[in-house]
């Protein structure tokens, strides 16, 4: 019997989740689709992504983030300012632990996480991800090379990168931790690279990421890049992280 | 028992990007390049061999044994999602024994459970979830304060049983509950057991797998989740094995061994993978500087760090916690990605210079960097036993410190210990009388301090670009504080050499 190298199983003994709006009962828990595989390979794109179950809507992140960058409303393409980085670019330059005081979860502190995105970059960074006084950045994805977010567990560092208005990272790799709080929490997507992007781009590049064909283009020095397929992730970081498309695909009930 | 590293094609293979041939014939690839960077450290001898064995690949399905082998970290999480036999790749629903979280993170994840399960949900387990205040406590920073207020309004909604809550700012001691930085608090409150599942809101939750246990930090998003269900879907890692043997000798500490691994593999080394550490060497530390060891972990990419259980164990354990455990071991069979071995004997005491963890050097070929403070405290340095380290060092120089040395006791209990045992060899003197003698502060309050900087009046911030001795974990720009600030992690015992002499020093200067 072949291994297959990724299996999804199922928990046993599932009751039906109930609805928030009700006291819930000590053992509530979750119910799965049988084969939770089969769900999560369609990759239906919704053109209408439910603003509910996030802390702000894509389209202000996203489209709105600067007057030189814009999204289609499928989230299929990327198109603005690249920022670059090096390799190993952690997560206390991602978001000094002195504003980690600032909770994700309440929206006017997540606006100010968005604010100090990137700031712990040494001085050698000369041009800022965020200007000084500015609550956004003008650059829809930033250009990385390995281990992108290595360092703490802090989900602040995804979060003050999405509350920024980038759309994505393309980065050589990922430290794991911080890859899995992009999907979690949807806020931007994690895309990885072939080769070192960072070697080829410049901060200031206008680029436009093809996710359907895994290409990034950078339209200032006409090269065009393959970026590894984002896979199953994708669909999570589109529908807006774990808990919105578990609902969206039937995981768990909407509320 | 080491398997072929074609086994699994590793995204982190760095290590064998190297083209170097240095004869080393009967070693892989991934032998030849730990070699090179033994001797690049200045090295005389190979200390470090690293293994493939030349075994031909089998097919799983041949042979009975190999089918349902499996490595310690296999084990822990196929018995926690009710799996009989997992392999590395496996995604998996796991039943999680413990979650913990702390006044960083705790708020954000409360937000998000409340959010996504309803104001008015129940946690999963209120026995399950341990809450620990220890970040940024001993701050006028008033969100800091509210994000303790916070937790306690959580904890006193859920009726959670284990909450270990600060009022009194100004005086740790006049707080009977709390207790200071989360993994020691975990070790020391008997929340640790092997053959568990503990996740945490924070990095260095790794430190517990030196109980035998599966310990990993998690995000808010995950963290909520588990909140609400007690569950989590987590892929299973392949392991890499480090055997250590060897007598440890005296001027060395865990400190030292970890630091010479993340230097080994690189920060991203082993991403994605489980670090598991036996050998003779790893059988003979006490349970803290096995938490050292497994602290560390991360810093390496790694998943999650595990040593087996054994007496060691067990005793530490006794009187700690009332709740049965299984440990589990690695099967004889078990496949591993790669297995490096150490002959610790050969080696010396290390530091990591800035800005990086994998930035390994030797102690004593950083003799003419002069340094302007040293610290001493964290999860990973700041433990009983590290400052019974410091204190014999600085007892057998009997000189006094050149550099401002910051003590910062991980918890209300080392900060205790501290006061009241008598280091061996002192004549009765306890660690803090000695630490006077040399000059240093006196030991603070305890928690997280300045590992990571924190608000701007956390007590021994690096607020200006000094050069800072340090036991702690990470040195990346900016991590004390400021972003000029250059940070050496070292050893208690190479802190405390460094703090005698005003510059980076080799203990062995004044251990004999």
């Amino acid at each position: 019997m072949a291994f297959t190298t990724t299996t999804t199983t199922t928990p046993q003994n599932l009751t039906t989740f109930t609805s928030s709006s009700h006291k819930l009962t000590p053992s509530h828990s979750l119910t799965f689709p049988t084969h939770p595989t089969q769900t999560l390979t369609s990759r239906a794109i919704s053109t209408s992504i439910s603003t509910s179950t996030r802390i702000h809507t894509l389209s202000t992140t996203r489209a709105t983030s600067s007057p030189s960058s814009s999204t289609t409303s499928a989230e299929t393409t990327f198109h603005g300012l690249c920022y670059v980085v090096g390799d190993n670019i952690d997560t206390d330059q991602i978001i000094p632990a002195e504003y980690l005081t600032l909770v994700p979860s309440k929206p006017d502190e997540y606006q100010k996480l968005g604010s100090y995105a990137l700031i712990g970059l040494p001085s050698s960074y000369a041009t800022r991800f965020v200007e000084p006084g500015e609550l956004k950045t003008k650059y829809t994805v930033i250009i990385a090379g390995s281990n992108f977010g290595c360092g703490s567990s802090r989900e602040h560092a995804p979060v003050a990168l999405g509350a920024s208005g980038t759309a994505a990272v393309v980065a050589e790799s990922y430290a794991r931790i911080f890859f899995r709080n992009s999907v979690a929490t949807g806020e931007v997507y994690p895309l990885e690279s072939e080769g070192r992007l960072c070697e080829e781009c410049r901060t200031g590049d206008v680029v436009t990421i093809e996710m359907k064909e895994s290409k990034l283009i950078n339209h200032t020095t006409g090269k065009e890049y393959v970026l590894k397929a984002i896979g199953d992730a994708g669909p999570v970081i589109e529908a807006g992280g774990i808990f919105a498309y578990a609902r969206k695909t039937g995981m768990i009930p909407s509320r | 028992m080491a398997s072929s590293s074609s086994f699994l094609a590793p995204s982190s293979t760095s290590i064998l990007h190297s083209k170097k041939d240095l004869g080393l014939s009967a070693f892989t690839s991934t032998s030849s390049i730990s070699s090179q960077r033994c001797q690049k450290t200045g090295f005389r001898r190979i200390c470090c061999s690293v293994a493939a064995p030349q075994q031909s690949q089998r097919q799983p399905s041949t042979t009975g044994s190999v089918k349902t082998a499996m490595t310690m970290t296999e084990k822990i999480l196929a018995r926690a999602s009710e799996k009989p036999y997992l392999t590395p790749g496996d995604n998996v629903w796991v039943n999680v024994d413990i979650l913990m979280t702390h006044d960083v993170c705790g708020p954000g994840s409360i937000g998000i459970f409340k959010k996504e399960f309803g104001n008015d949900a129940k946690v999963w387990d209120r026995e399950k979830l341990v809450i620990i205040p220890d970040h940024y406590i001993f701050t006028a920073d008033e969100r800091a304060n509210r994000n303790v207020d916070i937790l306690r309004d959580f904890c006193h909604e859920q009726n959670i049983k284990y909450f270990y809550d600060i009022k009194d700012l100004s005086n740790f001691k006049a707080n009977p509950d709390y207790k200071g930085v989360c993994h020691i608090a975990l070790a020391q409150e008997g929340h640790c057991r092997p053959g568990e599942v503990l996740l945490g809101t924070d990095s260095h939750t790794c430190t517990a797998g030196a109980f035998g246990q599966f310990a990993t930090g998690i995000g808010n998003t995950d963290a909520g989740f588990v909140l609400g269900t007690g569950k989590l879907l987590l892929k299973v890692p392949p392991t890499l094995r480090f055997v250590m043997d060897g007598e440890m000798p005296n001027y060395l500490l865990a400190k030292d061994l970890i630091l010479q691994i993340i230097g080994e593999i690189t920060m991203a080394g082993a991403t994605y993978k489980s670090m598991e550490f036996v050998g003779t060497t790893v059988e003979s530390l006490n349970m803290e500087e096995r938490m050292t060891l497994c602290n560390m972990v991360v810093e390496a990419g790694g998943k999650n760090g595990v040593v087996p259980a054994d007496s060691t164990t067990f005793k530490y354990l006794e009187g700690k916690t009332s709740l049965p455990y299984q440990p589990v071991y690695s099967d004889e069979q078990a496949r591993f990605l790669s297995e490096y071995r150490f002959d610790v004997s050969k080696l010396e005491p290390l530091v990591a210079k800035p800005h990086s963890p994998d930035n390994r050097a030797l102690a004593r070929e950083c003799k003419d960097v002069k340094i302007d403070r040293v610290y001493i405290g964290s999860c990973t340095g700041g433990k009983t036993e590290d400052f019974m380290a410091a204190a014999k060092l600085f007892l057998a120089s009997g000189k006094q410190v050149k550099v401002p040395t910051f003590l910062v006791p991980a918890t209300q209990k080392v900060w205790m210990d501290l006061y009241s045992i008598p280091v061996p060899g002192a004549g009765g003197k306890t660690c803090s009388q000695i630490f006077e003698e040399a000059g240093c502060d006196t030991p603070a309050s305890p928690s997280c301090g300045a590992c990571l900087g924190g608000p701007k009046d956390t007590y021994a911030r690096l607020n200006e670009p000094q050069v800072c001795v340090s036991t702690t974990n990470r040195n990346f720009p900016g991590r004390m504080g400021h972003k000029e600030g250059q940070i050496y992690l070292a050893s208690p015992y190479t802190a405390a050499a460094s703090a005698l002499t005003g510059y980076v020093t080799d203990p062995r200067e004044f251990l004999q």
